[in-house]
């Protein structure tokens, strides 16, 4: 099943992805915890700014560097503007890290193979 | 297990992995320091590397392609930053054109490698730490994708096979 993740994984990477803007937006602290509650669940940008010790406006600035990056959408309901994390561009960002941690480990694995003596390919 | 820990940190765009071998740190640095033996590792098993040029000295620089399932030689380069025989390696891994050589207006990812004598053993430390997202994107471009698939899929049939 890994691998099926992994395909998907993959092909989502050829995909027109603005990973500059995700990782500018997850380099704060503050755009993390936002989004980690706005995935838990969805809110408005009030109810998230009474988390923190900032201006409304300067949680409103950080919501709009998430949106940029398409890490959440936000929808207007009346008065209220309501958060919605975005899970699978959240994961984008990861992947890629990810890809790079299995080659590691696969680079790992044929280093020991290597010096076992093991390897399939004997030169 | 090889790999005995391994470390994202999305925010500062770094990988660290740490893998314990069995053998002196000396005899680990020989697969970085020799061509013939770092081309057995180096690209994935689907995309195996050759080095054309591998200058293993501070300032020295690489040059080597891999080779795809379907003839593609996507291709990269080396070069050497900084040096401590056997305990320490710095170098820059880019992306090279056609013709070899780095290509412009791609960074280099950024690799630290550290070796520590653990009894009889050695711990090796590779820290990658990468400039710019898109180069990522563009690094795993370069075919890897399909090889690492393919170990992924190796890696699920061994944890099928342990659940029978």
């Amino acid at each position: 099943m890994v691998g099926i993740t992994y395909n998907h994984m993959v092909a989502r990477m050829h995909s027109d992805i603005d990973v500059d803007r995700i990782f500018h937006a997850l380099a704060d602290a503050t755009r993390r915890d936002i989004l980690v509650h706005a995935i838990q669940r969805e809110q408005s940008v009030s109810t998230l700014a009474r988390r923190y010790e900032m201006s409304f406006a300067a949680v409103q600035k950080h919501v709009a560097v998430l949106e940029k990056a398409d890490l959440v959408t936000k929808q207007r309901h009346g008065r209220e503007q309501i958060v919605h994390g975005n899970l699978a561009t959240l994961r984008r960002a990861t992947e890629l890290l990810e890809a790079f941690e299995q080659l590691w480990i696969q680079r790992a694995n044929r280093i020991a193979d290597l010096l076992a003596g093991e390897e399939g390919n004997p030169s | 297990m090889t790999v005995i820990s391994s470390t994202k940190d999305a925010a500062s765009l770094t990988l660290t992995v740490v893998a314990e071998f069995d053998a002196e740190p000396a005899r680990v640095w020989q697969v970085w320091e020799d061509p013939r033996q770092l081309e057995r590792w180096w690209g994935p098993p689907t995309y195996p590397a050759t080095f054309t040029r591998h200058d293993f000295q501070v300032g020295g620089e690489s040059r080597y392609h891999m080779t795809g399932p379907t003839g593609d030689t996507p291709r990269g380069w080396w070069r050497i930053e900084a040096i401590d025989k056997p305990h320490r390696l710095d170098f820059a891994n880019g992306l090279a054109g056609d013709d070899g050589e780095p290509a412009p207006g791609v960074e280099p990812m950024a690799g630290y490698v550290t070796f520590e004598q653990t009894g009889a053993g050695t711990r090796m430390t590779a820290v990658t730490h990468f400039t710019d997202p898109q180069q990522m994107e563009k690094m795993l471009g370069m075919g890897m994708q399909e090889g690492m698939t393919a170990a992924v899929s190796q890696i699920d049939e061994v944890l099928v096979s342990a659940a029978v």
